[in-house]
C-alpha cells in the first residue's frame, strides 16, 4: 500500500503555474508584456526607419499611415523610437528589481541570521546609505562614470535594495514569533533550514508586492535623471525621455507623450496585476 | 525500574524583564523511566512549558541551569548544533496550538517528511511513503489525499493528529507534550489523548505530558508532578495524586475542577487569587498566600521536599 504513493502527486512549481493561468488578468497582463518584449527585441527591423533618423520637413506630424505613431519635433518616427524605449526601460525597470530583490533578501536574510551585534550592523550600514542625498550619489557616479545605462542602474540599484532589506527583515523578525518557527527547531530544524524552508516562503507576499513596485519606479527615476540630463543621451530614447519631451508639447503634439504615457502605463498595470496574482498563487492560503 | 531516559536536576530558567531576574522555573528535579509516562500539572504561568523547553534549550532564556542529563550527557552543556541532533530524532515535541504550529506554506507531507530529510538521510521518495505511512498510523483519513494538501485545509483535530505525526516521523526516544488538547473540542481532545497512549505503547516512547488538566494525566501517565510558582509541590503515581492529595494546592486543585459526582453541593469551589509574582519570589512557600493552612512559618521559609513541600507533612515524610 506503500508503493503507490505518485498518485497525481504535482509539484509546487506545477501547482503555482496552474493558479497563475486560471487568474485572467493575469493571463492576459503577461500575454501584453511577452507582446512587448518581443516589440522591443525586434525594433531594428519593425519599421523602414531608424530611432536616429531625422525628417526634418515632416515635424510634429499626427500620426498617419508612414509614421503610425507621429513624428517628434525633430521629424523622427516615434513609432520605431517606442520599441527602442523600451529596450531602455524594460531593461532597467527589471533588471534593478531583480538586483534589489537578491541584494535585499540576501542582506536581511544574513541579518536575521547571524543576528545580535551583525544583524545590528548591517541594519545600520542600510540606514547610513538611506540618508546620504539621492542625487548626490548620482551626480558624484556621473562624474566617475560618466552618463549612461550602466551608471543609472548602479546609482539606482546601490540605494534601492534598501527597502527591500527592511521589509524583508521586518518580515521575518514578525514570523520568527510563530508557533511553527518554535515546531520546525523542535525537529532539529538548523537556522539556515528554517530561514529557507520556513520564513522566506511566508515573506513572499510582501516580497513580490515591494518588487512589482519596483519596476515602474525604476522606469520613472531613470526618466527622471535623464531629464536632468543625468541619464540618457540623445540622440537614445527611453520611455520616460521621450514623456518628458512630449510634456512640452501635450497642447499642440498630443501625440508625442500619449504613446510613450500609454507603454508606461501598460507595463506598469501588467506588471502589477502580474505580482498580485504571482502572490496569490505562491500563497496556499489565498488559493481558491 | 528500568534505568533512566532522562534526568533532570536542579533545572532553573530565568528571564531578565526590565533589568530585572523573572525566574521562572525555580530548580525542578524529575526523572523519566524508559516507556514511562509522566504528567505535569499546575495551572497557567507556573513554569510547565518554560521548564520542559528549556530541556533541549528550545526556549530562548536568559540563563538555563542545572543538570538534564539524556544517554550520559548534559544537554544544558552541549553546543547549538549537537542539540540539533537531539531535537526531532532523540527528543519529540508536541504543542499546545494545532492551529498556529504547522507552517502555512508547506504541504502537509512535506513537513511530516522534512526532519527525515536531514537527521535521517532519507531520499524525498522513502520521506513521502513514510510520512504516509505516519498518516496512516495517527489515524488520519484519506492520508493519500493528505500530503498534498496545506494546513488551512484540515480541521484542529486533524491538525493535533498531523503534529503527532511530526514529533514521531524519526522515532523520538522521547515524546514532549505541551497541552496537546487545551486548544481542541471535548470530543477531539479523548482521541487525541487515545492516540498519545497507543504511541508511547506502540513506540515504548517516554512521554512528558503538560496539561492543567488533572483528567487528562490521570488516564494516561504513571507519574505525576504538581508545579506550583516554578517548583514541584508534590510528585506522586496517578493514584496516590488523585485519591490521597497531600498539599493543599494539589486538594484544592481537585476540587476546582467538575466531577460527574458533585458532592460539593454542585458548585466548584475555584482557588482564590492568583499565582505568585516571580520577579519577587516569596520567601516562604509560593503558596501560603492562597492557603487556608498556611501558618506564620509558611510564609517565612520554604519547606524542604520529599515527595511534597509542605510544612503540614513536616513530621511524617513517607
Amino acid at each position: 500500500m506503500i508503493e503507490e504513493v505518485a498518485v497525481r502527486h504535482r509539484t509546487f512549481y506545477q501547482e503555482t503555474w496552474n493558479r497563475l493561468r486560471s487568474n485572467r488578468a493575469a493571463y492576459i497582463s503577461a500575454w501584453i508584456l511577452l507582446t512587448i518584449s518581443l516589440l522591443a527585441a525586434f525594433a531594428p527591423t519593425l519599421s523602414p526607419y531608424s530611432y536616429t533618423q531625422l525628417h526634418l520637413e515632416l515635424k510634429n506630424t499626427p500620426p498617419s499611415l508612414h509614421f503610425w505613431f507621429g513624428t517628434d519635433e525633430l521629424g523622427r518616427d516615434l513609432f520605431t523610437r517606442v520599441w527602442w524605449g523600451a529596450r531602455i526601460s524594460l531593461f532597467i525597470g527589471i533588471t534593478a528589481a531583480t538586483i534589489d530583490l537578491i541584494l535585499g533578501v540576501v542582506w536581511a536574510s544574513m541579518a536575521s541570521y547571524f543576528g545580535g551585534k551583525i544583524e545590528e550592523a548591517l541594519m545600520r550600514i542600510c540606514d547610513i546609505l538611506h540618508s546620504i542625498p539621492y542625487l548626490l550619489v548620482v551626480i558624484f557616479l556621473t562624474v566617475i562614470r560618466g552618463c549612461g545605462l550602466v551608471t543609472i542602474l548602479i546609482a539606482m540599484t546601490i540605494t534601492g535594495w534598501i527597502g527591500m532589506a527592511r521589509i524583508v527583515r521586518a518580515q521575518i523578525l514578525n514570523l520568527k514569533q510563530n508557533d511553527y518557527i518554535l515546531a520546525a527547531r523542535a525537529i532539529g530544524a538548523s537556522p539556515a533550514r528554517i530561514m529557507i524552508r520556513h520564513l522566506i516562503p511566508n515573506a513572499i507576499g510582501p516580497i513580490i508586492a515591494t518588487m512589482t513596485l519596483t519596476v515602474p519606479s525604476a522606469i520613472f527615476t531613470e526618466a527622471f535623471l535623464s531629464f536632468l540630463g543625468l541619464g540618457i543621451q540623445a540622440p537614445a530614447a527611453s520611455w520616460g525621455v521621450m514623456m518628458n519631451d512630449g510634456l512640452n508639447a501635450m497642447r499642440y503634439y498630443p501625440w508625442r507623450l500619449f504613446f510613450p504615457a500609454l507603454m508606461i502605463t501598460v507595463t506598469t498595470i501588467s506588471f502589477n496585476l502580474l505580482g498580485n496574482a504571482l502572490r496569490d498563487a505562491l500563497d496556499p492560503r489565498l488559493r481558491t | 525500574m528500568s534505568e533512566n531516559l532522562l534526568e533532570v536536576e536542579n533545572l532553573k530558567v530565568s528571564f531578565s524583564l526590565e533589568g530585572k531576574e523573572l525566574q521562572a522555573v525555580r530548580g525542578i528535579d524529575f526523572h523519566l523511566a524508559k516507556g514511562e509516562a509522566i504528567g505535569i500539572v499546575g495551572e497557567s504561568g507556573c513554569g510547565k512549558s518554560s521548564a520542559v523547553q528549556a530541556l533541549t534549550r528550545l526556549i530562548h532564556a536568559t540563563k538555563i541551569s542545572g543538570q538534564v542529563r539524556y544517554a550520559g550527557q548534559n544537554l544544558l552543556l552541549m553546543s547549538e548544533k549537537q542539540l540539533q541532533k537531539i531535537r526531532g530524532p532523540e527528543i519529540g515535541m508536541i504543542f499546545q496550538d494545532p492551529m498556529t504550529s504547522l507552517n502555512p506554506t508547506m504541504k502537509i507531507g512535506k513537513q511530516i517528511s522534512e526532519s527525515l530529510l536531514f537527521h535521517r538521510m532519507a531520499t524525498k521518495k522513502e520521506a513521502r511513503s513514510r510520512a504516509l505511512e505516519l498518516l496512516q498510523l495517527v489515524g488520519v483519513p484519506e492520508p493519500q489525499l493528505r500530503l498534498d494538501q496545506y494546513p488551512h485545509q484540515l480541521s484542529g483535530g486533524l491538525r493535533q493528529r498531523i503534529m503527532i505525526a511530526i514529533a514521531l516521523a524519526c522515532n523520538p526516544r522521547i515524546l514532549i507534550a505541551d497541552e496537546p488538547t487545551t486548544a481542541l473540542d471535548a470530543t477531539i481532545q479523548g482521541q487525541i489523548l487515545h492516540l498519545l497512549k497507543e504511541m508511547q505503547r506502540h513506540f515504548g516512547t517516554g512521554l512528558i505530558l503538560i496539561t492543567h488538566d488533572l483528567g487528562v494525566v490521570s488516564s494516561l501517565c504513571d507519574q505525576i508532578l504538581v508545579m506550583y510558582g516554578g517548583k514541584i509541590v508534590e510528585r506522586g503515581t496517578s493514584e496516590e495524586i488523585l485519591l490521597r492529595p497531600r498539599h493543599p494546592y494539589t486538594q484544592m486543585l481537585l476540587q476546582s475542577r467538575p466531577t460527574f459526582d458533585q458532592k460539593q453541593k454542585g458548585q466548584l469551589t475555584p482557588i482564590a487569587g492568583s499565582p505568585p509574582n516571580l520577579l519577587t519570589p516569596p520567601k516562604g512557600c509560593p503558596f501560603a498566600p492562597r492557603c487556608p493552612k498556611a501558618t506564620e512559618r509558611c510564609q517565612e521559609e520554604p519547606p524542604f521536599f520529599s515527595g511534597v513541600a509542605c510544612w503540614l507533612y513536616e513530621e511524617a515524610p513517607q
